[in-house]
């Protein structure tokens, strides 16, 4: 049994979001972290390992600046990590990074007793889809917004939480969940994991090593393999100096605030 | 692995506008008559069909809904096996009606449902997906006027002529990206259908029609499934009210502060209603976990915790350094304070100047009253 | 100066400090101790093990490894890091001097944070001048009596044994220095009541008191008369230690002040764009970067194996006396609200007096440096 962690390294847009001129992200200029929900992802595995002594193979897609991450998570306890790396790869959307990792993981390997284990979304762009979209790719089944998770004897049964509620779903491995913050507290690295994860191995996959895996092919990855573009890229306005409401009583002045929540799409 | 033979790069074959309608367990979503109301509108400007799609189980019901808020059609796939939401069950047949049918766009709410479904159904689609749009365009003309009044960019960055030669007829799905810093728009112009998920509760629901209601076509498509194509197994479906959230996760922050001390009870019990309201939690200043008014855990500020929840509403609150630190980053501050000159409304988005124990009621009433109608 | 670990420790060190450490602070600070959850959470993650080999149930790192690590947990608990300090203070020499079973059974329980070890050699009438120590070990068949009572011992309240110097009458010679490991389990241990101090209120100390305690001849760290060179052993990583709290504690203040400067308006702008602040951080900033080079250069001392008494008499005078000015002119920064209680460089001015205070005064390290200058 193994475990497959699909991690990704993103700039920290919870401090200062620097842009360029023409719209587009200052990348350079921002710190990079592992992605949130990945962290979480990340300790869902080491603790299936704590339990099951089963290993936990880290995959990302990125520069190889990346390196930094993975080291950072075989710290956490991970075993092992690949980053994809390759300018074939550069510019992908979901689709085009779901195709490129499940080549990956399809090159590793998925046996039966194998689980994939994906952050819910990445903050950089927050759309949640390269989780389902590397399931579609290697037909396992799905589980999205793990918020609990149990693995019995081949089985995995999570709390799929929904808006109101949740459901609890169970699927048989291998399959693909994607996970929550609520779903656990990662650990920290330990002094002791940080000393050896650099002797961990780390394999780095390019273009040439993947080209022979039936999904992939240049014309469904990479920038020009993408199905969407970005037509533009653009910073809202400016915040204004605030309002003072006035009116001629509170129900007037409640009144005028609601439009305008409502207007700007707050409420 | 999969490999699909689903030929959609002529463009010219794919028409109509879909909505993946969501129900649970027979109630509509109120996403779904939104995107109903916009898909309307995307529909008029394509000057095409627009077709509700119903996946459940005794949903006919629902079709006359989906019509008075603008379809013109619904398709209804009706089955035990669709009765609760399970992804191998309703991706293989949306996949299977869009390969029938070859509509030109297809929403979906960004729900937790919706952006599970989405990503399935476009990666087997082989077309491209665009997640939480908060504003769609086909007409160019109204995209422009768009970019030039909710962006930075001045007419050259715009860059109008290469936008009308490369993406005139295509869907433009704006969407944030970089926690909001930064807005995208996205289109898919090689492939069919253009997909989308819309974030709740940024559509504007029209007005519904009883006419349109009555004339809406029904249509029970043929489709295949059996439960050999489900995996997954659902053991229970649980509705609950949402767990008291900690601050740093929640969307929605109502803080109190000293102004509630003539009614210390009371003031809490209005702060706490307001944040149910909105789906929030409740914070307080220092002078309110310092008196003794609320536990720690609710601190806001230097001492407390950072938040920067979409709304923050600070109430009775006079904004002391200590206080601004922990919630400045907001996306959006109301603050109800007496004191005009109260250093909270140098940081507010809205100010009222104003009696909390009067306001704040009004504030409980108006915005239920706004969540009521959605 | 860092290797690719000391920049993973100095992160991770970071990070643990300012979501599990800090906080927990406030209640810390008004309970006297930090909770147990806090200290096993520092165990969990390797931090009361540092640089203790695997072997003894530590993490296997460098000395330089657990400077760096003091140094970030300390810019943001002083008493965090300082209780940590007393936990290896009294680890090193068992590691240096002790006998394998002495490590099995004293240290590696220790590393692994499962308990807690106190040093004690100052008393009442004896700091550095060790020559005036009055606790006593007399023989008695295989074991020594204690008695005597240490005084200022950090862990003191919490402490499952303690290190313990006592002197010891030997044949034909001045009664000689003698290390002792002493469970507090034993017949004749107590504490005294926990002591009010100026800062460092969530690290708890008190007297350790010892009456006819009965410590088995197999207890004796080093050898019999050896007291001198147990107590040694330690004493360079002890105030290259407390150099790096000074430092991690400098940090923390300027980290504070920075932050202030930028939020706090006065006469309708930031106080941070007026130049007088802006030269005081820069200034600050400058004093606390030397002082870092100090501090790093004397661990890469002592983890060559050079004799580092001096370069650890250097950094530990320099930078808990910068410390101090530090702590100060940040908190002029902050005007009256640095004064009050819940802004942290309150805490910060309070915490950092000790630095020129424990493990040797400023006047004891410019005893010994000006010694290793002039003859």
């Amino acid at each position: 049994m193994k475990i497959l962690v699909c991690v990704k390294q993103v700039p920290d847009t919870s401090g200062k979001v620097a842009v360029n001129e023409d719209g587009t992200l200052n990348r350079a200029s921002m710190p990079v972290i592992t992605n949130p929900d990945d962290k979480n992802a990340v300790e869902a595995a080491l603790k299936l390992k704590d339990a099951h002594g089963c290993k936990v193979i880290l995959v990302t897609m990125g520069p190889m600046a990346a390196e930094s991450m993975l080291r950072e998570l075989l710290a956490m306890g991970a075993d092992e990590a690949y980053l994809l790396s390759d300018r074939a790869f550069g510019g992908s959307d979901t689709f085009a990074t779901s195709q490129v990792i499940a080549a990956a993981l399809h090159h590793i390997g998925i046996d039966q007793d194998d689980i994939v284990i994906c952050g819910r979304q990445a903050i950089d762009g927050d759309t949640a889809q390269v989780g389902p979209q590397i399931a579609e790719k290697l037909d396992l089944p799905q589980i999205t917004y793990a918020g609990a998770m149990t693995y019995e004897n081949g089985t995995v049964r999570v709390q799929r939480m929904l808006e109101d509620g949740y459901m609890t779903i169970e699927a048989d491995t291998p399959c693909l969940i994607t996970c929550i913050k609520e779903l656990n507290e990662p650990r920290y690295m330990t002094i002791s994991g940080i000393y050896d994860c650099f002797a961990k191995p780390i394999t780095v996959l390019t273009y040439d090593d993947l080209k022979d895996e039936p999904l992939i092919d240049v014309s469904t990855i990479g920038l020009k393999g993408s199905p969407t573009n970005i037509a533009k890229s653009f910073t809202p306005p400016p915040k204004g100096a605030g309002v003072m409401l006035e009116g001629a009583d509170d129900t007037a002045v409640v009144s005028d605030l609601v439009s305008r929540l409502t207007e700007k799409h707050v409420l | 692995m999969k490999q699909t033979n689903f030929h959609n790069t002529t463009t010219e074959d794919f028409h109509g506008v879909w909505v993946y309608c969501e129900q649970r367990r027979g109630e509509l979503m109120s996403t779904s008559l939104e995107l109903i109301s916009e898909g309307r509108r995307l529909a008029n400007e394509l000057n095409t069909e627009l077709c509700g799609v119903l996946l459940g189980q005794d949903i006919d019901g629902l079709a006359a809904e989906l019509g008075g808020y603008g379809a013109d059609k619904v398709l209804i796939c009706d089955s035990p096996l669709l009765y609760d939401y399970v992804t191998e069950a309703h991706a293989k047949v949306v996949c299977d009606l869009v390969a029938d049918y070859k509509p030109e766009a297809v929403l979906f709410g960004a729900t937790n449902i919706g952006r599970d479904l989405a990503p399935r159904i476009a990666a087997r689609l082989n077309t491209g997906l665009c997640a939480d749009c908060t504003h769609l365009d086909v007409d160019m003309g109204t995209y422009l006027e768009f970019l030039r009044k909710n962006s930075t960019l001045d007419d050259k960055q715009i860059g109008e002529d290469s936008l009308r030669k490369r993406f005139g007829t295509d869907l433009k799905m704006t969407r944030p990206a970089f926690g909001g810093h930064l807005m995208a728009t996205i289109v898919c112009p090689r492939f069919r259908p253009a997909m989308a998920t819309v974030r709740p509760g940024v559509m504007t629901r029209a007005a519904y029609d009883p006419a349109r209601a009555a004339a809406v076509k029904i249509e029970h498509p043929p489709f295949s499934l059996q439960e050999t194509d489900i995996k997954t197994r659902v053991l229970e479906v649980v509705k609950a009210t949402r767990e008291i959230v900690d601050l740093l996760g929640a969307d929605v922050v109502v803080s109190v502060g000293g102004g509630i001390n003539a009614d210390v009870e009371k003031g809490i019990a209005l702060g706490q209603a307001l944040a149910d309201t909105l789906g929030g939690v409740l914070g307080g200043s220092r002078v309110a976990i310092d008196s003794g008014w609320l536990s720690s855990d609710h601190q806001v500020g230097q001492t407390g915790k950072t938040v920067h929840p979409k709304i923050y509403i600070a109430l009775g609150i006079s904004g002391a350094i200590q206080h601004k630190a922990g919630m400045q980053d907001s996306g959006c501050i109301i603050a109800v304070n007496k004191n005009p000159d109260a250093p909270i409304f140098e940081v507010a988005d809205y100010g009222i100047v104003g009696d909390l124990f009067s306001i704040v009621p009004q504030m409980i009433e108006q915005f239920s009253a706004v969540k009521a109608a959605r | 100066m860092l290797d690719r670990e000391h920049l993973m420790i100095q992160q991770l060190a970071h990070e643990f400090a300012v979501n599990e450490i800090a906080p927990a602070i406030d209640e810390a600070e008004e309970a006297g101790e930090f909770p147990d959850e806090v200290w096993e959470k520092l165990a969990r993650y390797g931090f009361t093990g540092c640089c203790i080999p695997r072997e003894y149930g530590g993490q296997g790192g460098d000395f330089f490894s657990s400077i760096v690590m003091m140094e970030q947990i300390c810019r943001t608990s002083v008493s965090a890091a300082s209780m940590l300090m007393a936990n290896s203070l009294s680890g090193m020499p068992i590691l240096k001097c002790g006998t394998e079973e002495q490590k099995q059974k004293y240290l590696r329980p220790v590393a692994e944070g499962k308990k807690r070890c106190a040093f004690a050699l100052t008393e009442p009438g004896a700091g550095s001048d060790t020559n005036s120590i009055s606790t006593t070990a007399r023989p008695d068949g295989d074991d020594f009596i204690l008695n005597g009572r240490k005084t200022f011992i950090t862990l003191g309240p919490t402490c499952d044994w303690a290190v313990v110097f006592a002197k010891t009458p030997i044949e034909g010679r001045k009664p000689a220095l003698t290390a002792f490991i002493v469970e507090a389990a034993w017949p004749g241990f107590s504490r005294g009541k926990r002591e009010k101090k100026l800062g460092l209120h969530a690290s708890g100390t008190c007297d350790l008191i010892f009456e006819d305690v009965r410590v088995p001849k197999e207890n004796v760290l080093g050898t019999v008369g050896g007291g001198w060179k147990v107590a040694g052993s330690g004493l360079s990583a002890g105030r290259i230690n407390v150099a790096s709290q000074s430092l991690g504690g400098a940090q923390g203040c300027l980290d504070e002040a920075i932050k202030y400067a930028g939020e706090r308006t006065q006469f309708g702008k930031p106080i941070g764009k007026f130049q007088n602040t802006r030269f005081v951080i820069a200034e600050m900033a400058a004093k606390i970067e030397a002082g870092r080079q100090l501090v790093y250069s004397a661990a890469q001392m002592q983890d060559s194996g050079q004799d580092a008494l001096l370069q650890a008499s250097l950094a530990k005078y320099y930078m808990s006396e910068t410390a101090n000015e530090v702590a100060y002119k940040c908190l002029q920064i902050h005007g009256g609200y640095g004064y009050m209680e819940g802004f942290a460089i309150e805490r910060f001015y309070r915490d950092l007096r000790v630095m020129p205070v424990y493990e040797g005064t400023s006047e004891v390290q410019l005893m010994v440096i000006s010694s290793a200058l002039m003859k």
